[in-house]
């Protein structure tokens, strides 16, 4: 059974329609990467998955649940779907270990002490259980998205999305978040991926979706999919990006 | 012809004076506390309540906003009871400052919350929180932290504004200044004494709310500027 499954989704902002009839189905433990132009509709797609968006029509399902914004609350979609935003979005006035202990303490009510424990897991896991006193504004943009992946990892979602999320950073701090994400994947995590980083899409990522124009336009094994694209549009993106 | 200060004649009245100067104090600590709580609540109601609520919110601050204060003090103290409803002179004086300044400082926080980004609130909403916990947690610090000098002034505003409230006889300092003056003729020593009482009263609570925002808006992250 899929873990994630769309079907027909669709979403306009006013006349502009921005996602014309998406199916996708992601199994447990994929790793997709959502690749194409800017306004091709991959962060719409996205932020559609966890209700940042509210879709026009379609469906989604999310480990058997199906996703109406309007019906659901926040709290219950969250133990479904995490995310992880390109400018990181950490909360200022909350130290480091405050960032991810929040969301555990007041939507789950767990007491300080076990949120803790979990936040120092959570950090330890990203390589920064030495930072948890820590205010964001003291760490590099690197650091302070792996701090945005520990606090989105505390509320164990059962996948965590991706936008962009290496697109705000220096080059040289890349690599350290997409080691982290790496090894995520290798935990058995299902991630789901707006990226730009074609090498980690290739060598991490199972799967991999060009979205154009509002569809998706070709998709499949991540290597096949790079190396040989069968779209010409494919191509065309693929040598520009490159 | 030269006049002789001569503040000796002050002396017998310190009892008022220090009297005065503990009303004011406590008016406007009252005053300030209820109105900065009240205004981070209908803030947030202005922004996301029922149609009907942000209407009444925002009639509220236009009327506070666009009348002079000591008809506001005049209306509750001397108009109200025509409703039947009759206030000592203190608890209308503490009506009308709170309501006052809550009016003046809803329209602060406001700017505040709305110059928090989109991104902390959906960081927020991912991670589950409601609205009502978006805004408590991880809106209000920031936003009174952004708008924190402004809402400084806006209560001092009200502690200075505090003087004409003599004028329905709350024996604050300005009105045992004119006690004083009334008394002994020394209009230029008692007024000059309220200048500089009212003058250090403003410094103190300027470094007060500085310590308060230290402690309550957070350690090094509370800069005004951050």
């Amino acid at each position: 059974m899929s873990l994630v499954r769309v079907d027909a989704l669709h979403k306009s902002f006013g006349h502009l329609e921005v996602l014309k009839g998406i199916d996708l189905k992601v199994s447990a433990g994929e790793v997709v990467s959502i690749i194409g132009r800017s306004g091709s509709g991959k962060s719409t797609f996205l932020r559609c998955l966890n209700q940042l968006e509210q879709h026009d029509s379609g469906r989604i399902e999310i480990n058997g649940q199906v996703l109406d914004a309007n019906s659901m609350a926040p709290a219950l979609l969250s133990e479904n779907v995490g995310m992880v935003f390109q400018n990181f979005n950490l909360f200022p006035h909350k130290t480091v270990g405050e960032n991810v202990m929040l969301a555990p303490m007041i939507v789950r009510g767990e007491r300080e002490r076990e949120a803790s424990r979990l936040a120092r897991r959570m950090l330890e896991r990203v390589g920064l259980a030495d930072r948890f006193d820590a205010w964001p504004e003291q760490l590099s943009g690197g650091q302070q998205q792996r701090v945005a992946i520990a606090r989105a990892l505390a509320m164990s979602p059962k996948v965590l999305l991706c936008d962009e999320i290496t697109s705000a950073l220096d080059p040289e701090l890349v690599g350290d978040v997409l080691k982290v994400l790496e090894q995520l994947a290798r935990d058995g995590m299902t991630l789901i991926l707006v990226t730009h980083e074609m090498s980690f899409a290739r060598d991490v990522g199972s799967r991999v979706v060009f979205m154009h124009q509002g569809r998706i336009h070709e998709q499949g094994d991540s290597r096949e999919v790079l190396s040989q694209p069968r779209t010409p549009e494919l191509q065309q993106f693929l040598s520009a990006v490159r | 012809m030269a006049m002789a200060l001569d503040f000796s004649a002050l002396a017998p009245y310190g009892g008022e004076v220090a009297a005065g100067v503990a009303t004011t104090i406590s008016l406007t600590a009252v005053a300030t506390l209820v109105g900065i709580t009240a205004a981070s609540v209908l803030a947030w109601l202005k922004l996301n309540g029922p149609a009907g609520v942000r209407w009444g919110i925002q009639a509220y601050v236009e009327l506070v906003r666009n009348t002079p204060f000591i008809v506001q003090l005049f209306f509750i103290f001397f108009g109200l009871p025509a409703l039947g409803v009759s206030l000592e002179a203190w608890v209308a004086a503490l009506i009308a400052m709170t309501m006052n300044l809550t009016a003046y400082a809803t329209e602060i926080v406001r700017a505040g919350i709305e110059s928090i980004g989109k991104g902390q609130l959906e960081a927020a909403r991912v991670l589950g929180l409601s609205r009502r916990q978006t805004y408590r947690h991880v809106v209000l610090v920031p936003a009174l932290r952004k708008i924190y000098p402004a809402l400084t002034n806006q209560c001092i505003i009200v502690m200075l504004g505090s003087a004409v409230i003599s004028q329905i006889s709350v024996e604050e300092l300005t009105w045992a200044a004119n006690f004083i003056a009334s008394r002994n003729f020394r209009n230029f020593e008692a007024y000059i004494l309220a200048t500089l009482i009212y003058l250090a009263l403003s410094i103190g609570m300027r470094q007060l709310f500085r310590l308060a925002g230290w402690h309550f808006l957070g350690g090094r992250q509370g800069r005004p500027s951050s």
